[in-house]
């Protein structure tokens, strides 16, 4: 399958840093889903052979891991951490939020594929809590309010 | 290694370095409950059930992980591992439907057992379980997933056992779940293995699912009947209204050669014994019609025509066919009924590997066999041609732990890349057909290297194996029906070189070896002696019997072709079809045939005896390594009969002293005890344990274990502890040629089966699993291509 010439580059030099070849499969696999949107099912068959893994061990991996994905999601995958310390200050308000304005549940994806949303555990903010992340920012401190405005100015840029 | 000293609830032992804490605990019969662990996979620690307390720890650990250090003090039994076992449970339970009314694991079940022994039956939750409805992911398997208590033993099980890697889990926390390889079915080796290894029921099988529960059922454990590695398999029978019927195959007693292996065909390809095209009675042909005959009639009406055509032809004009999967016992009193009785060596079976020219070679050579569980110890293992993963599956078990488990070092060559290859230290591909010349060159004939050398396989790689296998002491060395007759000379001279080294020839069905020592050649008395030279075989019968040789199979098919043959008696065996014979070759020829089917042989006798198969009998079978083990009667059919009984019954008729064939009362006698007065009890103890071992005293002549008694006194290489062989264990024989050194075979009448994992001679297309997984439309086409279907 072809992938970009950085990408290439980039899986023949991680191949070296580790002393057996399935362990690049975990970032390999973000760096593919990174150029593709979602992995797709040439893709994992692309790292499967790659790596001599069967299919099934790079589908279980994927499973694993909320951040990787077999299906096509929005521009922007909103991740709004429910776990705890975002729960007590308030996460679900924002939540419920979101959910009514996208007008999209639980990892839904909007009509337009401009958005996706999805609840997540911990995301390592806690200290700023409520927090979520969009693709790979973050943005914490939330209401339902300020959360709203984040949104709105990714579907402004989203839509240059 | 030096011992470590240790103390378990105050109890102090000393245990090899490197042992695991749950094993040590075992040895001195502290039982920590467990769930993942299973000894030979890898370490799992999933499931947490063996936590205890180290002293000097701070959290409780886990007994299946820890390896024991000098001074470790332990406690099982204390309240905080209690309530963490109870906590273990409950959270187990969670969303676990608890359907064990109907759940086939239902009284065998490892988590029922240990929420009866540790509590924790009450549910906590207030929650509405999670369900999901039982899925068909192949012919074979089912998976029920709330039953599922995420252990991964099946996972382990599939891949590093099997090789297979069919299984893996998706998802994590609670919504965490085993998949198959295609997400929703499974394209794999049908093995069941992981569904034998699963400790509670979500994993099931189709054979037997929902079929009955675990205690109404007899388990009897006896050899499996397909391939020739005589695989222990445990069979589960039920009364039925015509005797006992076989519902289930496992193999929870592991103390068989095959530990916890078993292949689909062992643990579920009973199922032709229960086929409803069994013939269920005698059939005589009149007037062109196969009409239903009492057994009297038939019997009567074989002796008459065998009579006939003896005292007007002589014992020349008939022939005799035995079978590859009767039992030693059998296959003895089929030859010395042939030799003895009809006056004629023309006697032979369907070959599958050169036999005699193997026990040939290694005349007067000690201990120069391997047996099947020294494939699983041996530091190093040449394998020559064969697929044993299609063919031989225990074998290849056994040589694939063998390298996970002690680093064995195994040399593969082959003209296929076949599946072993991926366990090999090293892989030689070579010309189909050329396996000869390796024989040659290892022998030492460089000129040979011509016909194996191309491309990456250069001549210096050749010569580098031969010197590294040279340097292999205690090799094992597995070959299979490629090398035949002066091919096997040079392989054994190969292998003389080598200190330890032994051998394993490769035949194909379960008693084929059997076939073989047991004499079924029409040159040879059982122990590969020359039918010329068996003064002690006619000493013991009492009478002479012919010293020429014989016809074999094919010049016995031509001369009944020709008219010559007047009478072909045939047990268990189907030539027609394996030999692709012409029918009408055999139109003019008085045949008998012992069946459990209307085989396409079976169709051209005169007369046909509706047989039972080997799990409808006692008696014995040697594998191809050489491999003594004891059938034990599991099914029953009331219409069949044993061959062994129906060839008596026929010699009677035909007015034979039956004490001339079995040596029953003669040899060792069974003790009635009725002379001991008080003591006369014994007697039907006795008995007991005789009918509990499937076997009758050998007060009868129909008893096979008197023959048995003359087989280890007469056959070579049979004298092996009968009281381990009475008590399930598997005795390994040495095969050694009687007499002559160098046995003139007939290469050219060996005819590989070719079987496949799914495929089982002439029975496999009488079997529903085995036909279930050929015509599974969710098979890969080119998975299907590789596996066609022979029958
Ligand atoms: S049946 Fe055998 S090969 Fe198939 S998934 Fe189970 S363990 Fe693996
Ligand atoms: S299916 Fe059975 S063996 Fe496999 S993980 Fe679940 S409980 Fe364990
Ligand atoms: S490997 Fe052979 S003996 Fe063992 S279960 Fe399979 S067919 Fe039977
Ligand atoms: S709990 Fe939300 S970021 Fe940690
Ligand atoms: S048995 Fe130790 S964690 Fe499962």
């Amino acid at each position: 399958m072809r992938f970009s010439d950085s990408f290439e580059s980039r899986f023949t030099s991680m191949l070296g840093h580790y002393p057996t070849k399935r362990s690049v499969l975990v970032p390999t696999l973000l760096y593919m889903q990174d150029e593709l949107g979602y992995l797709t099912d040439e893709a994992i068959r692309d790292i499967a052979q790659r790596l001599e893994l069967t299919e099934l061990e790079v589908r279980n991996v994927i499973s694993y891991y909320s951040m990787l994905t077999t299906r096509p999601r929005g521009k922007y995958n909103v991740q709004v951490c429910r776990n705890i310390s975002c729960m007590l200050c308030g996460a679900d308000d924002v939540i419920a939020h979101l959910k009514k304005r996208l007008g999209i549940a639980h990892k839904g994806t909007t009509a337009d594929g401009m958005f996706s949303f999805e609840e997540v555990e911990c995301i390592g903010a806690c200290s700023w809590a409520p927090a979520m992340q969009v693709n790979y920012d973050f943005h914490e401190k939330l209401t339902p309010e300020n959360a709203e405005k984040v949104l709105d100015e990714y579907r402004r840029k989203g839509s240059q | 290694m030096p011992d470590v000293n240790i103390t378990v609830d105050g109890k102090k032992l000393a245990v090899p370095a490197g042992t695991l804490l749950i094993e040590a605990c075992k040895s001195v019969g502290i039982e920590v409950p467990s769930f993942c662990y299973y000894p030979g996979l890898s370490l799992q620690g999933a499931c947490r059930m063996c936590l205890v307390k180290i002293e000097k720890m701070p959290k409780l650990q886990t007994a299946c992980t820890t390896v024991v250090t000098e001074g470790m003090v332990v406690s099982t039994e204390i309240d905080e591992v209690r309530q963490a076992r109870k906590a273990m449970l409950e959270l187990l339970l969670a969303n676990h439907p608890l359907d064990c009314p109907v759940c086939d694991a239902g009284g065998e079940c490892e988590l029922q057992d240990m929420t009866f022994s540790y509590g924790a039956a009450e549910s906590k939750l207030i929650d509405i379980k999670n369900h999901k409805d039982e899925q068909q992911w192949s012919p074979v398997v089912y998976f029920d997933r709330p039953r599922c208590i995420m252990c991964y033993r099946c996972v382990r099980i599939c891949g590093e056992g099997m090789d297979v890697w069919a299984l893996g889990t998706a998802n994590r926390g609670s919504a965490q779940l085993i998949m198959p390889n295609h997400s929703d079915y499974l394209e794999c080796e049908e093995c069941g293995m992981c569904i034998d290894i699963c400790p509670v029921g979500a994993l099931t099988s189709g054979a037997y699912r929902y079929k009955t529960r675990p205690w109404e059922m007899k388990h009897v454990g006896t050899v499996c009947t397909h391939c020739a590695d005589g695989c222990k398999t445990t069979l589960g029978v039920r009364r039925s209204p015509t005797g006992m019927q076989i519902v289930r195959g496992d193999n929870r007693d592991k103390s068989g050669i095959n530990g916890d292996f078993l292949c689909i065909k062992g643990r579920y390809a009973f199922d032709f014994a229960s086929h409803d095209h069994r013939i269920q009675q005698p059939l005589i042909r009149r007037e062109g019609r196969h009409v239903p005959a009492s057994y009297d009639q038939a019997y009567e009406h074989i002796a008459l025509r065998l009579k006939e055509i003896r005292e007007q032809h002589g014992g020349h004009a008939i022939g005799v066919i035995g079978s590859t999967r009767t039992s030693n016992e059998e296959s003895y009193l089929l030859q010395k009924f042939a030799r003895l009785l009809l006056g004629t060596n023309n006697i032979d079976h369907h070959r599958t590997a050169d036999f005699p020219s193997f026990a040939g070679a290694l005349a007067r050579k000690k201990d120069a066999t391997a047996s099947m569980r020294d494939v699983f110890n041996a530091p190093a293992i040449l394998l020559i041609g064969n697929d044993p993963t299609e063919q031989h599956p225990l074998l290849a078990w056994q040589i694939r732990n063998n390298v996970r488990l002690h680093r064995a070092r195994l040399y593969v060559v082959n003209s296929s890349p076949i599946k072993l290859r991926r366990q090999a230290a090293s892989f030689t591909q070579i010309p189909a057909g050329s396996e000869p010349q390796l024989a040659a060159f290892l022998a030492g004939d460089d000129s040979a290297a011509n016909a194996l050398a191309s491309g990456e396989i250069t001549r210096e790689a050749l010569a580098a194996l031969r010197d590294k296998l040279r340097g292999e002491p205690n090799l094992i060395i597995i070959f299979g029906s490629e090398l035949r007759g002066s091919s096997i000379d040079s392989l054994v001279r190969f292998g003389a070189a080598i200190s330890g080294a032994k051998f394993v020839c490769l035949g194909d069905y379960a008693n084929s070896r059997g076939a073989a020592d047991m004499g079924l050649y029409p040159d040879l008395l059982p122990g590969y002696v020359p039918v010329g030279s068996g003064a002690r075989f006619h000493e013991e019968w009492g009478a002479p019997v012919p010293t020429e040789p014989g016809m074999n199979l094919l010049q016995m098919v031509d001369a009944a072709k020709a008219g010559r043959l007047k009478a072909l008696y045939i047990v268990g065996a189907n030539p027609v079809a394996r030999y692709n014979l012409d029918p009408f070759a055999l139109s003019k020829t008085f045949i008998v045939a012992h069946d459990m089917f209307l085989t396409e042989t079976a169709l051209l006798a005169e007369v046909i005896l509706p047989a039972a198969n080997a799990y409808e009998k006692s008696g014995t079978f040697t594998n191809t390594c050489g491999d003594l083990q004891l059938l034990k009667k599991a099914g029953d059919i009331t219409t069949v009969k044993s061959d062994f009984e129906m060839l008596l019954r026929v010699a009677d008729r035909l007015g034979f002293d039956l004490r001339q064939l079995v040596p029953f009362r003669q040899a060792e006698r069974a003790d009635l005890g009725q002379s001991r007065g008080a003591q006369s009890g014994e007697a039907d103890r006795h008995a007991i344990w005789l009918e509990a071992h499937g076997l009758e005293p050998k007060l009868s002549p129909f008893d096979p274990i008197a023959m048995l008694d003359e087989i280890q006194r007469l056959v070579p290489g049979y004298d092996v502890s009968r009281v381990e062989l009475l008590a399930g264990n598997d005795q390994h024989t040495s095969i050694e040629a009687g007499v002559a050194s160098s046995i003139a075979s007939q290469p050219e009448l060996i005819l590989p089966a070719n079987d496949t994992l799914f495929t089982s001679g002439t029975l496999g297309r009488y079997s529903r699993t085995l036909n279930s997984v050929i015509e599974n439309p969710r098979r890969a086409p080119a998975d299907k291509a590789d596996r066609e279907v022979v029958v």
